[in-house]
């Protein structure tokens, strides 16, 4: 069956060895993580793992299944691309002679709308935020002027409907302030 | 652990707070929890919560065993046998990692257990300190919980979770870590059982939409099944199950975790499905109209290849558990929960039926099993003892009413396949992991989970040898179970396939054993070894009437097969005879 890319949004407990858990889940399955971020969620102290992963439709139902399962696991949800809004975010290290030098370089910036983070006498840095394949363009156009370092954030994503979890997140902040 | 905090300091107000060390607020915890007897072996990184066991031993009673392993299963064993949670206990290192086979049993068939281990303390936590082993990385996968306790005021909170957990919702076993400094330490010691944990919620109401669609279906179908599982035994849902099979007049057959939750003679029970199940409930499965699974995870033991099983049944599946649901066959009815709160909804609205011809073809295919296969095996004409033989005659002298613990492989399907139940929570095998070495271990605890019963355990000649040093525990903690080893010589399934798959090369699977009898009585326990047909009854007889532990080893063919089989990943209702 044909793959498809799903961002799966799992929320949880503050807890350490969380992530081992979820990993060991997808590990089991021999189920090749694309890209992963974890933060503080919208609720202080309930984190969000963002996971994104290429799979087959008949599986990814039951997937989530096995992570929602966990104890300290509250939520799992899963999206394709078109229902979700998602970014990621690059930056990239060069030499700061292209930067003066090339004319170049500077249309590249321009054009991709990247920002400037620092620049110093050696070096500067690029801040990109877009999608992968705005980043990855940005990559290959620069890659020439001697890329000095390039990193790639996880996928961060947020869906286009209002997810149930917002209401059993309100029950737990009104329990708390009781 | 936020959750419980806030709860625990709004209610426990009157207690008064008692200043103890970790140590001490484990042994409390436990005692706290209703717990009577922990299975464990001391170490290093554990050697404070000992010392408070032995300050604590007329309350809580631990029983030494020969290795960490032989520990947690016997946890399983207690826990399987009165359905309590079984508590194990280990020091850090090799002690915890001789836990891993048990928690990996006990998660796969949905045992309640508690281990705890010891750890290096919190200072040295990464420092590849001695005897150090990230036993919760290691045990993650296999665990429905666990945690690492790094300071002693969080014992009592994780120890009420860790119970909660364990026995709740589908169970499963949550290993407990606890650093050295934590059991040393001193900290204000209240104890509050934990009632629930707010990112997991095991009680699920049942959704009666779903009941009224399950009783239409039932009501209709002209050739109804019902596959039940370990969860009717978990759920303590057996009366509710008998009252749903009998007004429904469904016949009704197991699997193996299943097993002794029905009275093995009522006459809807027609015996087990899968890959060594009996020949009409393979066969039948496809050609039900209906089958109403109850608490069983359609291994793939049990449906052989998937794309051919029960392809013409409409599916009703029973569960508590939601990523068992559609996770190997795609079902037309799920009514998710307990199934002791769900089975009465569907017999209060359900018609009594009865279907005597579907019954009858049951029937007839048990003829056919019979002639083939189990009069040869009961009866058989050579001079050699079978296995099943003697679990007849050992069925004869208890009456059914024994419990059985099986370790795995060949007598363990036989045992299965033939030995009466007349009361539940009697069956005690290793079925998903499939452990050798299981069954002895287990069988101890069984036995002090149900002191008042016979424990009989059936053993082969490999697995035995896996676990074989717990004689000594038996002999030390005198512990009264009764071992039949059924001595073939043979790791006799792996030959069976090697027979039947492997054309005949029998690469490792030859056993030279030791004199048993002899070991035996090394542990001073009473022993003998049995050739011949005319001995076995009267063996049996003395084993079952001694008091105390007794070892029996049964001479069997050394070339036998089990019948029938599925072979693996065939459709099971091209189930073979022979």
């Amino acid at each position: 069956m044909v793959k498809r890319t799903y961002t799966v949004s799992v929320y949880t407990e503050n807890n350490v060895g969380l992530l081992n858990r979820i990993s060991a889940i997808f590990l089991k399955r021999h189920i090749n993580i694309d890209s992963f971020s974890t933060s503080e969620s919208e609720i202080p102290n309930i984190f969000r793992f963002v996971i994104v992963i290429k799979m087959e439709p008949s599986r990814i139902g039951k997937i989530t299944k096995q992570i929602e399962k966990q104890v300290d696991v509250i939520k799992v949800f899963y999206h394709t691309d078109s229902e979700t809004i998602f970014q990621e975010s690059a930056l990239f290290k060069l030499p700061s002679d292209v930067l003066f030098e090339k004319r170049q370089v500077q249309n590249i910036i321009k054009n991709s709308r990247a920002r400037i983070v620092t620049v110093s006498r050696e070096y500067f840095v690029l801040e990109k935020t877009g999608f992968r394949h705005e980043t990855e363009k940005l990559r290959r156009d620069l890659e020439k002027f001697g890329l000095l370092q390039f990193v790639r954030s996880g996928r961060i994503s947020v869906t286009k409907s209002k997810l149930p979890i917002s209401d059993i997140l309100e029950k737990f902040r009104q329990n708390k302030n009781e | 652990m936020e959750d419980i905090k806030t709860s625990r300091s709004e209610v426990n107000q009157s207690q008064p707070l008692m200043r103890i060390s970790g140590a001490e607020a484990i042994v409390r915890s436990l005692l706290a929890e209703g717990i009577k007897t922990i299975y464990g072996y001391p170490g290093g990184a554990i050697m404070p919560v000992y010392d408070e066991l032995y300050k604590f031993q007329d309350q809580l009673h631990h029983v030494l065993t020969r290795h960490e392993q032989g520990a947690a299963h016997a946890a399983q064993g207690y826990a399987r046998v009165s359905g309590r949670v079984g508590v194990a206990i280990a020091t850090s290192g090799p002690g915890a990692t001789n836990l891993i086979t048990c928690i990996a049993d006990a998660m796969i068939d949905s045992t309640p257990i508690v281990c705890i281990t010891g750890q290096v303390g919190a200072h040295l936590l990464g420092t590849d300190a001695f005897q150090e082993t990230d036993v919760i990385g290691i045990s993650t996968p296999i665990t429905k919980w666990n945690y690492q306790i790094t300071r002693a005021e969080e014992i009592p909170e994780v120890f009420a979770k860790a119970f909660y957990i364990a026995q709740s919702g589908r169970p499963g076993p949550v290993l407990i870590d606890v650093t050295k400094n934590a059991q040393f330490d001193f900290m204000n010691f209240t104890y509050e059982k934990c009632t629930g944990v707010r990112s997991y919620e095991p009680e699920i109401n049942i959704n009666l939409k779903k009941i009224s669609k399950a009783v239409e279906l039932i009501n209709q179908a002209q050739k109804p099944l019902i596959v039940w599982g370990q969860g009717v035994i978990l759920g303590n849902a057996e009366v509710e199950f008998k009252q749903f099979v009998e007004k429904s007049g469904i016949p009704a057959v197991w699997t193996i975790l299943g097993l002794s939750a029905l009275p093995t003679d009522h006459p809807l029970n027609m015996g087990m499905v899968g890959m060594h199940g009996n020949y009409g409930p393979n066969i039948l499965t496809n050609q039900c109209d209906l089958l109403i699974a109850v608490g069983m995870r359609f291994d793939d033991r049990v449906t052989g290849d998937l794309n051919t099983y029960a392809k013409q049944a409409k599916i009703i599946h029973l569960e508590i558990d939601e990523s068992e649901v559609n996770k190997n066959v795609e079902v037309d009815i799920v009514i998710l929960g307990d199934c002791k709160d769900s089975l009465p909804l569907i017999t209060q609205s359900i018609k009594p039926k009865e279907y005597p011809k579907w019954v009858q073809e049951f029937k007839d295919f048990y003829q056919i099993e019979y002639d083939k296969v189990i009069k040869r095996e009961f009866y058989p004409k050579s001079d050699g003892l079978t296995m099943a033989e003697t679990i007849d005659k050992l069925n004869a002298q208890t009456g059914g009413d024994a419990i059985i613990v099986t370790d795995v492989g060949q007598h363990q399907m036989v045992a299965c396949r033939y030995a009466k139940f007349t009361q539940t929570k009697s069956n005690v095998t290793s079925g998903g992991l499939g452990t050798m070495g299981f069954a002895l271990p287990a069988a101890m605890g069984a036995k002090m989970g149900a002191p008042d019963r016979q424990v009989v355990a059936i053993i082969g000649d490999g697995g035995f040898q896996m676990t074989i040093q717990e004689l000594g525990t038996i002999f030390q903690s005198e512990i009264g179970v009764k071992i039949i080893i059924l001595n073939n010589n043979f790791l006799g399934m792996v030959r069976q396939w090697q027979q039947l798959f492997f054309d005949k090369r029998y690469a490792s699977t030859e056993l030279i054993n030791p004199d048993f009898v002899a070991i035996a009585k090394g542990y001073f326990i009473e022993s003998k070894k049995v050739e011949k047909r005319e001995e076995l009854d009267e063996a049996i007889k003395v084993m079952l009437s001694h008091d105390g532990p007794y070892l029996l080893e049964v001479v069997v063919e050394k070339e036998e097969n089990v019948f029938p089989m599925v072979p693996s990943g065939a459709c099971v209702s091209s189930v073979r005879l022979e």
